[in-house]
């Protein structure tokens, strides 16, 4: 095992030697320096094929904390973030390779090990997690220099074992070189370039020489996910695990009062039956050699709750509770001219109200995590989504150091925001549950898709009443929005006491559009219901408002929406690039047939600006979308192929939510359970997608939310424009809106 | 004691047996390329072949398949069809989180068996019973096609 001197700029990143955040790192080495090369190998017992390439590896050169060189030219990229379906994984290795000139089929990926300060997320640490589709847009740089750093060792190391020049010497797909007819691959490079001195000054390439970055290359995980060998926490097998199924309250807030195990522990394989309790949720778990075991005694266990204290309300009670709050101030979170005056004084005004319910994320993985206590220590396997965040949880559950709480990240079967979780919900159930059963083998803990969509964690219901006023040209002058909702961030440290949650509003504080008299004011309502970020997070319900009311304006006031839009955003050059394209490549300006009807959205989230047609079309008295164009604007698309991707997956994603999304409350209790009354999204209901991806060089923005914002006014303009008449409340399917 | 014909072998199995294929697959037989999603055979994502037809795993007992052919994700490039599917997989980048692909591979490989050259509404009537939340849903559609031209 070689250890390569570091240099300073790298020892604040370092700290395998000097602090508590150095488990995952010394482990690794740790393992190393044991003969086991991998630390893919070690967790996954049976293996997969590039741990078992690399296991043979005796020398492996490792720069920095996200780039591993074997002597069999192998070059493992460690990636900080999630890999949850959004592509993270191909454009992080992507990045690596650009700078490193590597050979694009000798790279692999392996999910890093929690640490904050090796992988923090530079958006919003100091914390290591995955979300705000942000992966790429805060990995960029930091990969640009680990890949150009490697690069320049590999140069250095060649120089000095040929004796000539590093400026002679070229890289090209894996290959050193040099005029003199020396070559070299990486792999056989690594005795001597671990020797030397870290490279300090290495620059990135120019955009120009890109040969990966910008090609359409294919996914890196496509092989091992179209053949049922990626490995996700659902599959992991260890030795003498068991299984955990759980009985939940059923009600949010309702506590464990007593329960009878006798019918449960008379089910062959059932191990045990314990109380649990988080700080989410108390419960009984029933575990067993296998998972239909444990969900059979699940089934037989009787429970009596404590629901003295549960939440009992209804949602339709909810909503009118938010409507009648839409008609008292709230707290401002901006206020620009003067509003009410404005309004007093415009030409005509106009007034809605919209309204949209709770979501479940139902991701095609139900909930789940695997974990074994130790003596003084825990291992987790997971999806990770906020890697120090659970394990901040965990140690504190177990009163153990953080450092001591390993966790082995693996992909994970969607997530959509709900791996990412404030009280780590699942994570630290499954961790309390073995220590409740004194557990010292591994357990996994498997929600069924009942308990996965009655948990809560909730997109909140959320209620908008906006008012507008036009002067005599039809000029908006006026816009007042006041926003009724749960806050998401409520109880993380990214919410200030006394202020409203920036993501109740975000894409209306913000709003691009200009009107001189702008208002905007919140009221928090504060219910048991639990709720988290769900794709796009407040984007998902202020583009809902904010583009269908602009489409409303545009209808009173016969403009069009794309003129009306293109009036208030001359001071946004990306926003009109967006909207000047969508025009173009959108069948916008051609005459329509008199049963179709084209919608319209724009809207900016992560710093990514989107627009889209939904062309919706009606036959037999049947309304089908047909087809969406779509253009973002997201900066350097790493890789056009996995941003494409990403702008279908948002419009599907936004659609299940517009078309029957909808989590709805009776006295408390939980109404949908599963895929028949809690209906997605199905191959026949999907439009077809064209996607147009902005030429740009500035720097990668995110691409996993922010097309799910958009579809949805685009769908309702379209419908509303068929109908003659405003859509205002989703999802449509409540509305007695059915599509073919 | 259950014996099942699975990708070619016959095993025996110590479930009882109303356990679910799903189950015994995934839990007894560490075949875990089929996935769990909803166990009401709502979501497509435990998609098997039971003698070449695509059935849903997370409701059929053992006791159903006692002498069946099963094909699982896990064999099915054994045959021209379940290859061509797969490559055409790979080709169109048709996977994102990848967790409901299992059961669309077996889903579009038992459709292209019976209907070499299915339309769009056959892929749909064949397909809508697997969800994908990530809304791969196009890129299927591509590699159906692609891989029926492969076989062509």
């Amino acid at each position: 095992m070689y250890h390569l001197n570091k240099p300073a700029s790298h020892q604040a990143m370092q700290t395998e030697s000097s602090s508590d955040d150095h488990t995952s790192a010394t482990t690794r080495r740790d393992l190393l320096k044991a003969g086991s090369a991998l630390t893919v190998a070690f967790f996954l017992p049976w293996g997969i094929s590039a741990a078992e390439k690399a296991a043979g590896a005796v020398h492996v050169l490792e720069p920095n904390a996200f780039i591993r060189i074997g002597q069999d030219n192998l070059v493992t990229v460690i990636s900080k973030h999630l890999e949850m379906g959004q592509g993270t994984y191909t454009g992080l290795a992507t990045i690596v390779a650009e700078e490193l000139d590597a050979n694009w089929s000798d790279v692999r990926v392996e999910g890093a090990p929690a640490n904050a300060k090796l992988y923090n997320n530079l958006q919003w640490g100091p914390s290591q997690g995955t979300g705000g589709s942000g992966s790429i847009a805060n990995s960029f740089e930091q990969l640009q220099k680990a890949g150009a750093t490697a690069r320049a060792l590999l140069i250095n190391a060649a120089a000095k074992q040929w004796s000539v020049s590093a400026s002679e010497i070229m890289i090209q797909n894996g290959v050193i070189s040099h005029a003199s007819g020396k070559s070299a691959h990486f792999g056989e490079l690594v005795d001597v370039a671990s020797k030397l001195p870290m490279p300090t000054d290495a620059k990135p390439k120019k955009a120009a020489d890109y040969r990966l970055i910008g090609k359409p290359i294919q996914r890196i995980d496509a092989r091992e996910k179209s053949s049922g060998r990626a490995v996700f926490t659902q599959d992991i097998q260890l030795p003498g695990m068991l299984t955990a199924a759980v009985a939940h309250p059923p009600r949010f807030g309702a506590v464990l009062k007593s329960f009878d195990a006798t019918k449960a522990k008379a089910v062959k394989g059932v191990q045990a039956v314990v109380p649990f309790k988080t700080a989410a949720r108390s419960g009984v778990a029933v575990i067993a050699t296998d998972f239909w075991s444990a969900k059979q005694g699940r089934d037989a266990l009787q429970i009596e709750w404590d629901e003295s204290k549960a939440f009992k309300r209804s949602s339709e009670e909810l909503f009118a509770e938010y409507r009648a709050l839409t008609q008292k101030p709230g707290q401002s979170v901006r206020n620009d001219g003067n509003v009410e005056q404005a309004l007093k004084s415009a030409a005509k005004t106009f007034e809605a109200v919209y309204e949209v319910p709770y979501l479940a994320h139902s991701s095609m993985e139900p909930l789940n995590c695997v974990a074994r206590i130790g003596a003084g220590e825990c291992e987790v396997w997971n999806g990770e989504q906020f890697q120090t965040n659970d394990q901040g949880v965990i140690a504190e559950f177990l009163d153990i150091p953080p450092s001591k709480v390993r966790i082995h990240q693996l992909y994970a079967g969607g997530s959509f925001g709900r791996r990412a979780n404030a009280l780590s919900d699942y994570v630290v159930e499954t961790v309390a549950i073995a220590k409740a059963a004194n557990l010292s083998v591994p357990l996994k803990l498997v929600w069924t898709r009942e308990e996965d969509t009655r948990a809560g964690f909730y997109r909140p219901m959320f209620v908008h009443r906006v008012q507008a006023g036009v002067d005599a040209q039809n000029n908006i002058i006026a816009w007042h929005h006041r926003v009724v909702g749960q806050s998401v961030l409520s109880g993380t440290n990214w919410l200030k006491k006394g202020e409203v949650d920036g993501a109740s509003v975000e894409g209306i504080k913000t709003l691009p559009y200009h009107i001189a008299n702008l208002s905007v004011d919140a009221h928090t309502p504060e219910l048991q219901v639990p709720t988290q970020w769900w794709r796009s997070v407040g984007s998902t319900h202020t583009a809902f408002a904010v583009e269908c009311f602009l489409d409303d304006i545009a209808r009173a006031t016969q403009q069009d929406p794309f003129e009306l839009r293109r009036k208030l955003l001359t001071k946004q050059p990306r926003h009109l690039g967006v909207l000047n394209t969508l025009l173009e490549k959108s069948s916008w300006k051609k005459e329509r047939e008199s049963n179709v009807a084209l919608g319209m959205a724009l809207h900016e989230s992560f710093n990514t600006v989107v627009g889209q047609v939904a062309r919706v079309r009606r036959v037999n008295g049947k309304m089908k979308l047909e087809h969406v164009t779509c253009v973002v604007d997201c900066g350097l698309a790493i890789n056009p192929n996995v941003v494409e991707m990403q702008m279908e997956s948002g419009i599907g994603y936004g659609l299940s939510a517009a078309l029957t999304g909808a989590i709805t409350l009776k006295d408390g209790h939980v109404q949908q359970s599963n895929f028949d009354d809690y209906t997605v999204l199905r191959m026949n209901q999907m439009p077809e997608v064209e996607v147009h991806i902005m030429p740009s060089t500035n720097k990668p923005t995110g691409v996993g939310e922010p097309a799910t914002p958009v579809i949805v006014p685009a769908l309702v303009n379209a419908l509303a424009t068929l109908n003659g008449k405003p859509i205002r409340s989703l999802p449509l399917s409540a509305q007695g809106i059915e599509l073919a | 004691m259950v014996t099942l014909n699975i990708n070619g072998k016959d095993l025996n199995v110590d479930v009882d047996p109303s356990t679910p294929l799903l189950w015994t697959l995934r839990d007894h037989l560490h075949l875990t390329g089929s996935k769990y999603g909803c166990g009401k055979a709502l979501c497509g994502a435990c998609t098997v072949h039971v003698n070449g037809a695509a059935t849903r795993s997370c409701v059929l007992p053992v006791s159903a398949v006692a002498g069946a052919k099963i094909t699982t994700i896990e064999a099915v490039d054994g045959n021209a069809v379940g290859k061509a599917v797969q490559d055409a997989w790979i080709a169109e980048s048709v996977a994102q989180c990848g967790y409901c692909q299992s059961g669309q591979i077996m889903s579009a490989t038992a459709l292209l068996s019976s209907n070499k050259h299915p339309t769009d509404d056959e892929i749909n009537a064949a397909m809508s019973g697997n969800i994908c939340r990530c809304a791969s849903y196009p890129r299927i559609r591509r590699a159906i096609k692609r891989a029926s031209a492969a076989l062509a």
